[in-house]
């Protein structure tokens, strides 16, 4: 199980702040989890509809979309940053 | 020269620049230059009735310390203090401070400068608006010229 974090309208899109799901073997890297939960139904469809404009944190750190996910214990996905 | 480890707060409650500023200076007497940037909720022509901020707990702070390590690293800061508040701000409240010290002025007005562009573009934080009218308006769109003002420090 990988624990799954989400923020702003990603969080709002998908209906939830986090959940814990298994993740199928084709799913290496974090290109490859956005793309495996836009296939979950219509709210993640949605809410990952255009992956460029989708951050990846892994275990609290960013990381690009090719980063491999093995390991991972906690993964947070996330529109583009507005603080300051 | 002794570098104090940053002072990074994530917090709900407002900040006192002056006390945060007492903090980093007291009882020092190597630092020629002390540089803060308040960050201010602005009301958009009248149109805003607060900005709510959401972040990512833990890795909001991790992040801010990491940039705050190099900022430090970087421009030879002797101190440096950055408080991000989250939750609803109303216009004219403090959103964000960060304040460097350093023996000179220009590491000081720099490191202060660099901590925010990373901050605006690294930390995690979103900005989402209430209007007067009582609709929820937008989340903030990222901005370009934010970018831009990161990849200058490259």
């Amino acid at each position: 199980m990988t624990k799954l974090v989400y923020f702003a309208w990603v969080r709002e899109r998908i209906g939830k702040g986090e959940e814990e799901i298994d993740l199928p073997g084709h799913v290496k890297t974090a290109g490859d989890l956005i793309a495996h939960l836009a296939t979950l139904g219509e709210e993640y469809e949605n809410a990952l509809q255009f992956p460029k404009a989708i951050r990846v944190a892994i275990n609290q750190e960013h990381v690009e979309h090719d980063e491999p996910i093995a390991g991972a214990r906690e993964i947070g996905l996330f529109p583009p940053m507005t603080g300051g | 020269m002794s570098r104090l480890p940053p002072t990074i707060r994530v917090q709900h409650e407002d900040f006192d620049l002056s006390a945060e500023s007492r903090a980093l200076t007291q009882g020092r007497a190597d630092i020629g230059a002390v540089v803060s940037f308040t960050g201010l909720c602005r009301d958009e022509a009248g149109t805003l009735s607060a900005l709510e901020l959401e972040h990512y707990p833990g890795m909001a702070e991790a992040e801010i310390r990491r940039i705050g390590e190099e900022a430090i690293a970087r421009f030879g800061l002797i101190g440096l203090t950055a408080i991000h508040r989250f939750g609803k701000i109303a216009p004219g409240g403090q959103i964000v401070l960060v304040i460097a010290t350093a023996p000179h002025r220009q590491a000081a007005f720099d490191g202060a400068s660099f901590m925010m562009d990373y901050l605006k573009t690294s930390a995690p934080f979103w900005k989402k608006e209430h209007l007067t009218d009582s609709t929820t308006g937008d989340w903030v769109s990222a901005k370009d010229a934010d970018d831009r003002a990161r990849a200058k420090w490259r």
